[in-house]
């Protein structure tokens, strides 16, 4: 996995709460086998004015000029600022992949839905949560200036205005020590396969009928 | 010893290695595959060079991307008429075929919707770890059990190590007591639940569903509400076990048999929250407020009861709640203060991993009954949730009631649920349906779900418009 420290990116709006994975990523483009080509689908149905089936050629399809992300001013955006319960519904990881792709390395919100919050972390996004005022906050700063840019620090853990301003974040040990390092956690697992077997034997005592086949 | 949680019990028994910033090695028992989260699981195993953990561990079936006419499922996975559906299809099979895990395959009687196979064959049962890449796999906490949706990632993880890396969740204990009013169904609690706590009420809970109403509840009817615990935002919701799960469970294909039974039987009926348990977080409905439910707009919680009005934004004083709901009413097409009654609905659908169980099918087929599908509703489907409910169906002669009623009786799958396949909404189009989520293009690019019981819809089809479904089971006890 591609390693996450620091980042300093321009930041872009996705002003609504309950933003869900269907709206993130629609479902036509679930149909793929593979874990890219899903950036050019990011927000599909808000970000065209026509629908999306996976082979179209994107350039040639109305674009929505009122979806802030097709602004001038957001091109090139890695940070999105969002609201509360973003991610919420479906547990397709292939919303992370598309918003990895389109360019967001990470994303501020209030709050954020359990299954997707985990998926961004197995894909380096790494979502920040922060109080309701602080995220409200730094909208205010992004839509009051034009290029307005924020610093993510993860080994200290907070968010930096151009200002200045910081906001400090949690984040848990291990998840940490995983995107610093650019660890696959699988390998990780691995390393306590003692321990997984000397479970497994011990629940094969307990519950034989798990093992019966 | 302190008082335990079902959540508590579950979790502290399948702890492989406990870390020390709170995360946890948790053993999975069981993994259910599906063909849309899993084909980049096993690339990346194959890519890395491993090999399935426990491949009798795993059952897989495809049922998002499968057709659910007669006619395009007469040959299968080449007869899958959208090419990128039949690869998905077909690459589940190849991975399972190459891996040796046994999958009920399209055509295969058994085949049906994940979180409807899972329970019905006994495939998961109480006391498991259960995961899935699906977030409706909260589902099989009806048994008792502990089971979540999980993504890709996690599906490679599972696959390669049986073990996900979690953090425990809190306890939420949400109660309705008393005793529901005739014609008030599992469907109309859970999204009477859903409008209360809203859908990030459960963020970071797992959900124990308990009082009065769950415990004289049908087996079919907490898996229809432990389906929807996603929708409140918690990835797991549970049951305890009782002699409803149990009577439930015995004699299913997978469940133990003779002396596996008995020792699982008295293990399982450990599986309740002790006396004195500690909740984090403790919700309270009482069933006699409940009353059929229509959701209204693009989120569950945007959900009244029947007889209510669609909300107006002007009332709400929260600027992003207001915009929030303004957006919704303009993607709805629907008029502030409007009557949920007068809203006319172009297509029905009954089925989902939510509503697709043969309680369900009966239940839609008792409104219908003698009745006509209204000329003005394009079209009704009932989607059987496997090719087991579509045969017991067809054993009590509810297709035919179906049939009679001009309402099309399919093949089983997620169908219209998120519209993989070909069934789907038209641009603006209105749906009763009994499915779990109503967001934006959800069913279909600019189609509007409304999410109700499949007594409602099944209402609907013949009505043509909402309606309490009580006023047309006057008669009835």
């Amino acid at each position: 996995m591609r390693a996450f420290t620091t980042l300093k990116g321009l930041a872009a709006p996705m002003d609504r709460p309950n933003v869900d994975t269907d709206l993130i990523i629609p479902k036509q483009f679930l149909k793929s086998i593979k874990r890219t080509g899903f950036g050019e689908n990011a927000f599909d149905e808000l970000r065209y004015l026509d629908e999306g089936e996976p082979g179209k050629d994107n350039s040639n399809r109305p674009v929505n000029p009122d979806f802030p992300l097709n602004f001038a001013r957001y091109q090139g955006a890695s940070v999105l600022l969002a609201r509360e319960n973003f991610g919420c519904g479906s547990s397709r990881e292939h919303a992370p992949w598309a918003l990895d792709e389109y360019g967001f390395r990470a994303i501020i919100a209030p709050s954020f839905a359990d299954i997707f919050f985990n998926n961004c972390f197995k894909n380096a996004i790494l979502p920040i949560v922060l109080d309701e005022k602080d995220v409200e906050t730094l909208f205010a700063q992004m839509y009051a200036q034009e290029g307005y840019s924020i610093e993510v620090d993860l080994p200290e853990q907070v968010v930096r205005t151009p200002e200045g301003q910081t906001f400090s974040f949690d984040i848990d040990a291990f998840r940490k020590h995983c995107l610093l390092n650019g660890l696959d956690d699988i390998g990780i697992t691995m390393q306590s396969s003692d321990d997984i077997k000397a479970y497994e034997q011990a629940r094969a005592q307990r519950a034989p009928w798990l093992f019966a086949s | 010893m302190t008082a335990k949680t079902l959540y508590d019990k579950l979790w502290d028994d399948h702890i492989v290695t406990q870390r020390d910033d709170g995360s946890a090695l948790i053993y999975i028992d069981r993994h259910i595959v599906h063909e849309v989260t899993s084909p980049q699981a096993f690339e990346g195993l194959r890519l890395a060079k491993r090999k399935p953990w426990r491949v009798d561990s795993i059952l897989a079936t495809p049922d998002h991307n499968v057709p659910t006419t007669q006619k395009e499922r007469a040959d299968g996975v080449s007869g899958i008429a959208d090419p990128t559906s039949r690869i998905q299809v077909q690459t589940l099979d190849d991975n399972c075929d190459e891996l040796g895990i046994l999958e009920f395959k399209i055509n295969d009687k058994r085949q049906g919707i994940v979180h409807v196979v899972g329970p019905e064959t006994g495939a998961c049962l109480p006391g498991m770890t259960i995961v899935c890449g699906d977030s409706h796999t909260s589902t099989n906490g009806a048994l008792g059990a502990l089971s979540m949706g999980i993504g890709t990632s996690e599906v490679e993880h599972v696959l390669a190590t049986q073990c996900l890396v979690a953090k425990k969740m809190q306890n939420m204990l949400v109660q309705v007591n008393g005793k529901l009013l005739h014609g008030v169904t599992p469907k109309d609690v859970v999204l009477a639940i859903i409008g209360k706590i809203g859908t990030a009420g459960g963020t970071g809970y797992a959900i124990e569903f308990g009082g009065d109403v769950f415990k004289a509840m049908s087996m079919e009817g907490r898996l229809t509400v432990c389906n929807m615990a996603i929708e409140a935002g918690a990835r797991a919701g549970m049951v305890a076990v009782d002699d409803i799960t149990l009577d439930y469970v015995k004699g299913r294909t997978f469940a133990p048999k003779g002396e596996h039974w008995d020792i699982a039987e008295k293990a399982w009926r450990e599986l309740t929250s002790d006396e004195g348990a500690h909740f984090d977080k403790v919700v309270t409905l009482d069933a006699a407020d409940i009353t059929p439910q229509v959701s209204w707009g693009t989120s569950p919680e945007m959900v009244s009861p029947v007889s209510a009005n669609v909300p107006n934004p002007d009332d709400e004083t929260d600027p992003v709640k207001k915009e929030g709901l303004r957006r919704a009413l303009d993607y709805m097409g629907l008029q502030a203060g409007q009557a949920i009654t007068d809203i006319h609905v172009d297509r029905v659908f009954i089925g989902s991993c939510t509503n697709s169980r043969i309680e369900d099918i009966r239940a839609a087929a008792q409104v219908v009954k003698g009745l006509r599908k209204a000329d003005s509703v394009k079209e009704a489907i009932v989607v059987p949730g496997s090719g087991e409910v579509k045969a017991q169906a067809e054993k009590e002669g509810l297709d035919k009631i179906f049939i009679d009623a001009n309402i099309e009786w399919r093949e089983p799958g997620c169908s219209m649920c998120l519209a993989m396949n070909a069934d789907k909404l038209g641009d603006g189009e209105h749906c009763a349906s009994t499915s779990n989520r109503n967001f934006e293009g959800r069913q279909g690019y600019g189609g509007r779900t409304h999410l109700v019981s499949p007594e409602m819809a099944a209402a609907a089809a013949i009505k043509g418009h909402f309606v309490d479904v009580r006023e047309m089971m006057k008669g009835e006890a």
